[in-house]
């Protein structure tokens, strides 16, 4: 599945990195610890946080994440949209918690 | 082939620029993805170290046909006591490093699972050298 069909069907919003919606995802990953994320995630997947600050492309980068999906309305820091347009790794949003972002991501996932 | 990075203490925006170099590089060398990946999981959890900690630091990459060292070098407050800091979950990193998500005592860790060989030398109120290896 595509990043692009995730935010239709989930109805997500796009803060940036708009040229990365045609990434193919592998799975999900949640959690708000960097560390955990930097050894633990794996290339293609979809990160769901709560963090919004630049150090989360940097990983998203660093893991050739698929895209990363901010969670109960937050929204990126500016250095973080700047980050994301240029590694074209899509940052979106949601309105919804982590819990039921997850849960709704992973049936999607698992159709 | 030999690389070399500064890094200021505290500066966090600029975190993650000597592992995406080191990534590129390795990519370039046709590196297995397995090997870089655990090689950039390793270098940024040091850069991290670096910034959350220290008050500055260098990175030093030496790549040859068999492997890679990377020393990470810095000036800082030093580890008093090392076999603790390996410890998952020991922490030090202040309240402001802990809310970004970083600071949950799993970067030492981290780096040991991802290298074939970490050495770490550390003296109190002068700062630490941390040597990583990985075989290709």
């Amino acid at each position: 599945m595509k990043v692009s069909e995730i935010v239709e069907k989930l109805d997500l919003k796009v803060y940036s990195g708009r040229k990365g919606l045609d990434r193919e995802i592998s799975g999900g990953y949640v959690s708000d610890l960097l560390s955990d994320v930097m050894g633990n995630a794996q290339e293609g997947e979809v990160w769901i946080t709560l963090q919004v600050h630049q150090n989360v492309m940097a990983i998203a980068s660093l893991k050739d994440l698929a895209a990363v999906i901010l969670v109960n309305n937050l929204e990126p820091h500016e250095n973080t949209v700047r980050h994301s347009d240029d590694e074209n790794i899509p940052v979106l949003g949601t309105s919804l918690s982590t819990f039921e972002i997850s849960g709704k991501l992973y049936q999607l996932l698992n159709q | 082939m030999k690389l070399f990075f500064s890094i200021q203490g505290g500066d966090f925006t600029r975190a993650g620029h000597p592992s995406s170099e080191v990534k590129k590089v390795l990519k370039q060398l046709d590196i297995d993805g397995k090997t870089i990946k655990n090689i950039v999981i390793a270098l940024y959890e040091a850069e991290v170290n670096v910034v959350a900690h220290a008050w500055r630091g260098t990175v030093s990459v030496e790549i040859d046909e068999n492997k890679i060292i990377i020393v990470v070098e810095d000036e800082g407050p030093g580890i008093p006591d090392i076999e603790q800091a390996m410890q998952a979950g020991f922490s030090t990193a202040s309240k402001k490093v802990r809310e970004m998500g970083f600071g949950a005592g799993m970067g030492l860790p981290n780096m040991k699972k991802n290298t074939d060989e970490l050495i770490i030398e550390s003296e109190v109120g002068k700062g630490t050298k941390v040597k990583m290896i990985n075989c290709f």
